[in-house]
């Protein structure tokens, strides 16, 4: 393991912001690249880069990685916002997410997702450890831009139950995912349900998925199960949004990942000072909950849960 | 007539509405939106203005005029830039959907709204950074069409600019796309009113007007913009962090090598960089916030071939 400061940048008033990545394996490959928070509020992915840390330490020194596999995993680049309990840059309010590939002659944070992209140049795979725009949590996944240069069958080998294709929207054209593809990486977001709090259960998923990934394509040698579910890869646009008409307290009635039935109430929207029932949402037809609103309180029309239709 | 716009519900005993003043009636229908970016006040005037002066000369209208102070009335009231709970650019959000989330169902209702007018304007005031001199920005692939309305502005630049698919989001995009010519005025900076520049967007609004046959009051006349391409916009960004001291004046021409401003240190005393245009031209973008990092944006400089 080799722990290398990858870019400094002076700021004023504060001290340098100093992005480090962790080096694994042979120093002239470049088999996989992780890039954990870009954002300030992405404490979990950061957390799930620093588990992962840990296990490919611990593999490393029992000799069980490939010899032809070099990995570099980047747990945080914004320490500059985390610290300061901001999501986005917390100079300008600016999203790093949606600045790459960058301008080294740019603007502040072109020029960081330029350093970073530069970091993460030339790899095989990529995985993003991203979080949602969305408030709410979703089902462990991952998630796959359709660029014309997809490949989800590799994505198989995480053994995540879901994998997502993802139509790219204008903004997605910004993101690290959809330009770590355009230049010849292999991309994959990972998804956990939680951004701002960390979830063991499901950051040890996640990085039993790489893990996983990493044995499957015989880069590694390590004792993660093999997933028996079937993997389900989709259209992220068959997810159904469930939104209510009215504003007003959030009560859920179910959990994330439960499989629901047509018609089934799904949550209710309470009047937030009389408490009178204004709105059931029911599911509109047989499915899994794949996303849910977090916070208690709902605007009409936010999306409130997101169903995953069972496919045929 | 005050007209509702689109109305969603918030949690707790509280409408989101957006509203528009409707002045005359009939065609051709003009829209003047604004309040996109709850940080950029600059349109506030322009639509006061506008509404009094169409209200006390409405023998003059022969059309619609649509006025929209506040596309992001939660943004607006809260000094935020973007929207307020789901902290999204609101003008990244478009053409939006009626199936989305609440941002895309706005953004759809508003699209429908405006589409089908003759024209629109979209005044933005830069940020809460820089300061811009009056100017409207084209994307280059609607330039043929834009740029001769553009000229009744009154603004003193018109920045034709490459074509970013991150724009593609915008509101002036997605109305330009189906068809609706829609203007992108930048002028001013954000938090603060600039009345001179807003009086000078208001003759070229009724310059527009005039030209589209809705105004037949006399008309003060415009000047001719400066018409750029990206080729001629020099960029001085920040090479270090410190706290920036301008000693060029915006707005104003400049030499190459003429100092702009420096940046200081103020812990040390020390001068950590001066800043120099590399061109010769018109400073038309000049930082006014003065805390920098490095890559931040100094100034914008038009020179060379324009």
């Amino acid at each position: 393991m080799k722990e290398e400061v990858l870019f400094t940048m002076e700021t004023p008033y504060r001290q340098p912001l100093a992005v480090k990545g962790w080096f694994f394996g042979a120093p002239e490959k470049k088999t996989l690249a992780v890039m954990g928070a870009l954002r300030g509020n992405e404490i979990q992915q950061m957390y799930l880069c620093a588990r992962l840390i840990r296990s490919l330490r611990e593999l490393e020194l029992s000799g069980s990685l490939s010899e032809d596999c070099g990995i570099l995993v980047i747990p945080c680049a914004n320490q500059f916002s985390m610290n300061v309990g901001r999501r986005f840059w917390a100079a300008d309010n600016t999203d790093i997410n949606r600045m790459f590939p960058g301008y080294d002659a740019g603007e502040t944070t072109q020029r960081i997702a330029a350093w970073i992209f530069e970091a993460l140049q030339g790899y095989t795979y990529g995985v993003h450890v991203a979080s949602l725009y969305l408030p709410g949590s979703c089902l462990p996944h991952l998630r796959i831009m359709k660029t014309g240069y997809q490949t989800p069958e590799t994505a198989r080998d995480f053994g995540l139950p879901y994998v997502a294709l993802r139509q790219p929207h204008p903004y997605d054209t910004t993101t690290l995912n959809y330009n770590w593809q355009i230049w010849d990486t292999q991309a994959f977001s990972l998804y956990t349900p939680t951004t701002d709090r960390i979830d063991t259960a499901s950051a040890d998923k996640g990085v039993e998925a790489i893990l996983r990934f990493l044995q499957k394509r015989g880069l590694c040698r390590c004792s993660v199960e093999e997933q028996d579910k079937e993997i389900c890869i989709f259209d992220e646009e068959i997810l159904c949004n469930v939104k209510p008409e009215v504003g007003g307290l959030l009560v859920h009635k179910t959990v994330l990942g439960s499989r629901v039935q047509q018609g089934q109430p799904l949550a209710e929207v309470l009047d937030p000072c009389g408490g009178t029932l204004r709105q059931i949402l029911c599911a509109p037809m047989d499915g899994r909950i794949f996303f849910a609103h977090e916070s208690c309180l709902i605007n009409g029309f936010d999306v409130a849960l997101r169903v995953l239709p069972d496919l045929k | 007539m005050i007209q509702e716009v689109a109305r969603v519900p918030l949690a707790v005993g509280e409408d989101l509405v957006i509203r528009k003043q409707r002045l005359g009636d009939g065609t051709p229908r003009l829209c003047v939106v604004t309040g996109t970016h709850g940080d950029e006040l600059e349109g506030q005037y322009v639509a006061w203005r506008l509404n009094r002066l169409l209200q006390e000369n409405s023998k003059h209208l022969h059309g619609t005029v649509d006025i929209y102070p506040a596309l992001n009335p939660l943004g607006i009231s809260t000094m935020t830039r973007g929207m307020p709970l789901c902290d999204l650019d609101m003008n990244r959000t478009f053409p939006g959907s009626r199936e989305g989330a609440m941002s895309e169902l706005i953004a759809a209702r508003l699209m429908e709204d405006i589409t089908g007018a003759d024209a629109c304007i979209d005044i933005h005031a830069s940020n809460i950074f820089l300061r811009e001199i009056p100017q409207v920005r084209i994307n280059v692939n609607t330039a043929e069409k834009l740029v001769p309305l553009a000229k009744y502005l009154n603004m003193n630049l018109l920045w034709v600019h490459g074509a970013a698919t991150v724009l593609e989001s915008t509101l002036a995009h997605s109305l330009n796309a189906v068809g609706t010519p829609t203007l992108v005025v930048e002028m001013g900076i954000g938090i603060r009113i600039t009345r001179t520049f807003g009086e000078q967007l208001l003759t070229g609004i009724l310059s527009l007007m005039a030209h589209l046959g809705m105004w037949d009051a006399p008309v003060p006349p415009v000047a001719p913009p400066i018409v750029s391409s990206d080729g001629a916009v020099s960029f001085v960004n920040a090479g270090c962090s410190g706290v920036f001291f301008p000693t060029a004046e915006h707005g104003t021409r400049v030499e190459e090598g003429q100092e702009l401003g420096m940046i200081a240190d103020p812990l040390t005393g020390d001068i950590r960089a001066v800043l120099r245009s590399p061109v010769n031209g018109l400073l038309f973008t000049l930082r006014e916030y003065p805390v920098v990092y490095e890559g931040s944006l100094i100034a914008r400089i038009l020179g060379g071939s324009i």
